[in-house]
């Protein structure tokens, strides 16, 4: 024996488990959704994501080396991952000094100032994004028609489908606004692959769906807030559609547009701000998928996906203290 | 049959039995030899030796004191050299009986032949006392007293008796080769135990990662009435208590009752052969098959060892002391407690012996909480372990029991598989500590 | 317009009368004294005095209507009499203590047998194992005093892996000694210029066992007992303690030790005897007490 033996408690051996492996998880499984946004919006879409990487990278590592002078936890791949979730959730023709803004306000307020990784209450990313389209409303909801194969010399700029749905609701019936955004045969596929105009990220529910049936296998994610919020939101929007579908649209409209799918997968499921028990990721889930419906619907805003999980982010405290796993001894008795 | 497991949470950890094609050896006596009087849960018994003293194999060394404690039996021939304080497994100093050995010879109303006897000609009572006098504990690594366990308290009745063959540590095969081995006097072992609990089942759980012993333990079944064997599923910590009850009956031992609750008496199969000694040959649990085994071990192997054994003899045997040893591990990696000294004895709860590498021996680093969930995920309780352990650090001792802290089994999964590598268990195993002691004085008021 | 103010008007007027019933109604009358003498110990809240907290101190205090057992550590004589003065009675008078390590088991007299790794707090560790040395009563180094102080007087040394206390600050609270699970520290009274004696060892094992893991170990021979002239030195386990009442400070005891197991602070050096191996010997702790240098404990906590 040279060195001295060492002395713990019990377990000795540890899962081949890490909080940098399960961030390149979270990394790997977007990719197929930054290959989507390369595709349509080419140099922009990677020069937005680098710059929101980088942003957020290099502000985490100077708050931890000048302001708190703590570990570098940089190398874990949070910083990475925040990045990558606001470049997503942004426009792709955002002015480069938006993005920092923004990766100032992720990793800056919403993430080191509650005490780093693990400490925040809120998704950084979220908070990045709704400080953005408040403080710029107009940069934040100009968004470039997805050209494939463009140059990007001449950006056209246009509105999402949601944002034409707000804008002509009230003013005609529902069908007929469907209509006026999708054409005579609306080709939901299409929307599906991501023919619609929208943030970076957002814009594919099947490259979003890839990513997340990834990590499910990873294990990185739980069926559980997926499957509440996606039944929720799509069987409330089911809901007013069967009770009035002059009013409102398909509920099919709501699941192919919009954020919904980048927020079921990548973000209500992050896994600082959700709560902790299977039971009450579900109530979380189910909440999400409520508040976003009742925005989309008569909120302000034509998109309600951000509000609705930083909405519950702020609830999973409290559900976290009102439903408890379930307990063993539960169950009495059977009779074998 | 199909497979069956426990429901709530688990984890897989590598299954490493490197040592289960090994045959038992026995282990030869070494010089000296340090009997612990506490090698059983329970207040430590009163030696009855003294100094000088010549005592034969299987000689009463220690008298039990108190109704949960065992006796003590010497594991060797030879003479008392000293009765002293030596440092244990547990790594505190505990009174030991140290014999320097001498030829071994027998009491002579032991049966040391290898015959089987089959017959069970004892009554309820009888068999009873003679666990109580042979010092027979639970082999799983509990050590309490079996004698205890036997007598079913008033109002309840024991429906169903469960032998653990599950061994879901990884890296153990002592019992795996000890059902291979000694089925036999597995089987007689548990006719016993059914007689002397008037139940009229026994089930014999096996993980189906040993599908030999289950082969062999079901076709010893057709000559054992009453006995069966379930194959389960792997999962770890299949070979607790509650949860063995769980995968194999279905039911759920209520929080801090006793598997009786559920009409249920759950032994390990070291337990029946140990008993089936006691009770069919006279002979008293002061020998026990022991695993030496890990990535360090030169030769991982399975050993027929005395109580008293320094570890460091098990360990020569095992190809000698490797130079790359980090940690030596009493038990189970997931449970077993790291050792400070290998001249620590071989105690009955030493179910074997885990020589980690220099590089294995280190945890990794800690780091914040992410709030993953995994460690609730995985709790076999169904309980918040990041919770239990915050509640520990800011010594919030009452919501840490309305968290029901007590009901934690120790597994240890929630640190296995914690991507922080957060030390959860230890911070619960200390409030488990205080908050045990808090009950404690309550209920003296 | 006229609606809105008549509304909220009558709405404010049912909320103001409804307040002022639950306020009549829940209303707690206490004596105007706990109040007063509540301004007048420090609100440190750390609990020295064996009540929850200042204002559980001066409520006991002022319900007793008698001084006895009641003593503010941090606030000592000054702050009692002024208590007792509100209270009309009379305070008597304490001698100041302050907290002593009773563990001189520093790397270099106790060298390290095993690494731990784990729960950086000395409960744990004293469940699980003796300890790094192998003393099973020493101090574990895990620094669960120094977290326990409230007014920074203590620090880890990163030499000798044991808390140094620092007397100026110390208030001698006594939550060190709740918070050490191996029962290491004592209160103390400080002495005259500060100078103490005390056998700085609590191991009640039997001498060669004490010896075999620690250099400066008490190992129970009684040397010191045979020397004392005023029997303030007892032997219980295996272990001499110096009683501070008995004790004159004469110096008799500390020189026949043969493990040095008994300090002697703030004493001038001795002139004879310059053989005595002092380099053996454990340092006093520095005088001029240094700023606390805090061991990194942010691992786990």
């Amino acid at each position: 024996m040279k060195s001295l033996l060492t002395i713990s408690g019990s377990p000795h051996v540890h899962a081949d488990e890490s909080v940098r492996k399960i961030m390149f998880t979270v990394l790997y499984a977007m990719i197929p959704a930054m290959l989507v946004s390369l595709y349509f919006f080419g140099l922009d879409a990677v020069r937005l994501l680098l710059l929101s990487v980088a942003a957020c990278v290099a502000i985490e590592y100077l708050i931890q080396k000048y302001l708190i002078k703590g570990d570098l936890t940089i190398n874990d791949g949070s910083a990475i991952v925040t990045g990558v979730l606001l470049a997503f959730n942004v426009p792709a023709n955002l002015p480069w000094w938006i993005i920092i803004i923004g990766a100032i306000v992720a990793i800056g307020i919403a993430k080191m100032a509650f005490g780093g990784i693990g400490k925040n209450p809120f998704n950084p990313a979220l908070v990045a994004r709704v400080f953005l389209l408040m403080s710029f409303p107009v940069q934040m909801t100009t968004w470039p028609v997805p050209q494939p194969n463009f140059p990007l010399t001449d950006v056209i700029t246009g509105a999402t489908p949601l944002g034409i749905l707000k804008e002509l609701n009230g003013k005609m019936p529902a069908p007929e606004a469907l209509q006026q955004i999708m054409g005579d045969a609306p080709d939901y596929i299409n929307y599906l692959i991501g023919f619609q105009g929208g943030s970076l990220g957002e814009m594919s529910a099947i490259a979003l769906l890839l990513g997340a049936v990834y990590m499910f296998f990873r294990r990185v994610i739980t069926w559980h807030i997926p499957v509440a919020y996606l039944v929720s939101a799509i069987g409330f929007a089911a809901i007013m559609w069967l009770i009035d579908p002059s009013q409102y649209v398909n509920p099919l409209f709501h699941l192919v547009t919009g954020g919904l799918m980048l927020g079921i997968f990548f973000m209500a499921t992050d896994m600082v701000s959700s709560p902790m028990s299977a039971r009450g990721q579900i109530v979380y889930g189910v909440g999400c998928g409520v508040i976003t419906m009742v925005i989309r619907f008569w909120g302000g805003y034509p998109e309600g996906v951000s509000f609705a999980i930083l909405i519950m982010n702020a609830f999973a405290p409290l559900i976290n203290n009102a439903f408890k796993p379930v307990r063993f001894g539960k169950v009495v008795a059977v009779k074998s | 049959m199909g497979l069956k497991t426990f429901v709530m949470g688990g984890v897989h950890p590598p299954e490493q039995k490197i040592s289960a094609a090994e045959a038992i050896l026995t282990l030869p006596l070494p010089k000296t030899i340090t009997v612990p009087v506490s090698q059983h849960l329970g207040s430590p018994a009163a030696v009855l030796v003294k100094r000088g003293d010549l005592v034969k194999t299987g000689q009463l060394l220690a008298k039990a004191t108190g109704f949960i404690s065992a006796n003590i039996h010497s594991p060797a021939t030879g003479k008392v050299a000293k009765i002293d304080v030596v440092m244990d497994q547990s790594g505190y100093k505990r009174t030991s009986v140290i014999i320097e050995t001498t030829d071994d010879e027998w009491m002579e109303d032991i049966d040391t032949s290898s015959d089987l006897l089959r017959e069970v000609t004892l009554s309820k009572k009888e068999i009873i006392d003679r666990i109580h006098n042979m010092g027979v504990v639970g082999l799983g690594g509990a050590t309490f007293p079996v004698y205890v366990k036997m007598m079913v308290p008033e109002g309840k009745k024991a429906e169903l008796l469960l032998i653990n063959g599950v061994e879901c540590e990884p890296y153990l095969t002592s019992d795996h080769r000890l059902m291979i081995e000694r089925s036999d006097e597995l089987m007689v072992g548990i006719t016993i135990l059914m007689r002397a609990l008037v139940v009229e089942k026994a089930i014999i759980g096996i993980e189906n990662n040993k599908p030999d012993a289950i082969e062999k333990l079901s076709a010893l079944c057709q000559k054992y009435p009453g006995i069966s064997v379930q194959a389960l599923k792997v999962k770890y910590p299949q070979g607790g208590e509650k949860q063995l009850i769980k995968a194999v009956t279905g039911r759920e031992v209520p929080s801090g009752k006793l598997p009786i609750e559920v009409g249920c008496v759950v032994d390990n199969v070291g337990t029946a052969v140990a008993l089936y000694e006691a009770v069919q040959k006279n002979k008293p649990l002061i020998e026990r098959i022991v695993t030496i085994t890990g990535k360090a071990a030169k030769r991982p192997g399975n050993y027929l060892v005395r109580m008293g054994t320094p570890i460091r003899a098990l360990i020569e045997a095992a190809g000698g002391l490797p130079e790359n040893l980090g940690k030596v591990v009493g038990g189970g990696p997931m449970m077993g407690k790291a050792l400070m000294d290998v001249e620590a004895p071989i105690v009955k709860g030493s179910s074997g012996v885990l020589l980690m590498t220099d590089e294995e021996a280190h945890r990794v680093a800690v780091r914040n909480c992410i709030r993953c969930a995994r460690c609730t995920t995985v709790c076999p309780m169904g309980l918040e372990p990041y919770l239990l352990a915050q509640l520990v650090t800011h010594e919030n001792w009452d919501k840490a029991e309305d968290n029901r802290i007590m009901d934690c089994i120790e597994c240890g999964s929630c640190h296995y598989t914690c991507p922080s590598g957060r030390p959860l268990l230890d911070y619960i195993r200390l409030g488990k500590t205080k908050v045990g002691t808090i009950i404690r004085t309550r209920g003296k008021k | 317009m006229i609606y809105a103010v008549i509304s909220l008007s009558a709405i404010g007027v049912a909320a103001a009368v409804i307040l002022y019933f639950v306020a009549q109604k829940f209303k707690v009358i206490e004596d105007p004294r706990i109040d007063a003498v509540e301004e007048l110990v420090p609100g440190a809240n750390c609990g020295g005095c064996g009540y929850a907290g200042c204002r559980a101190f001066a409520e006991a205090v002022v319900n007793a209507g008698n001084m006895d057992g009641f003593n503010c550590p941090v606030g000592g004589n000054e702050t009692m009499k002024a208590v007792a003065r509100i209270l009309g009675l009379e305070a008597e008078e304490k001698e100041p203590l302050v907290a002593v390590l009773r563990c001189s088991g520093s790397y270099a007299h106790a060298p390290k047998k095993a690494n731990y790794e784990g729960a950086s707090t000395c409960a744990f560790a004293h469940g699980l194992f003796s300890g790094e040395s192998g003393c099973p009563y020493g101090c574990l180094g895990l620094a669960d005093c120094v977290d326990s102080c409230a007014f920074d007087a203590m620090y880890m040394d990163p030499k000798t892996g044991l808390p140094v206390v620092i007397d100026d600050n110390c208030v001698a609270c006594g939550a060190c000694v709740k918070a050490c699970p191996r029962n290491i520290f004592e209160l103390r009274p400080k002495g005259k210029k500060e100078r103490r004696i005390y056998v700085s060892c609590v191991n009640e094992e039997k001498g060669v066992h004490a010896r075999k893991n620690c250099a400066v170990a008490c190992i129970g021979c009684g040397a010191c007992v045979k020397v004392c002239p005023f029997d303030a030195i007892t032997m219980e386990n295996n272990l001499a303690y110096i009683d501070p009442e008995k004790c004159k400070l004469c110096r008799k005891c500390a020189p026949v030790c043969p493990t040095n197991a008994i300090l002697e602070i703030n004493f001038p050096p001795r002139k004879e005897r310059p053989e005595k191996a002092k380099d053996d010997a454990p340092k006093d702790p520095d005088p001029a007490p240094m700023p606390p240098q805090q061991p990194d404990m942010s691992q786990v906590h």
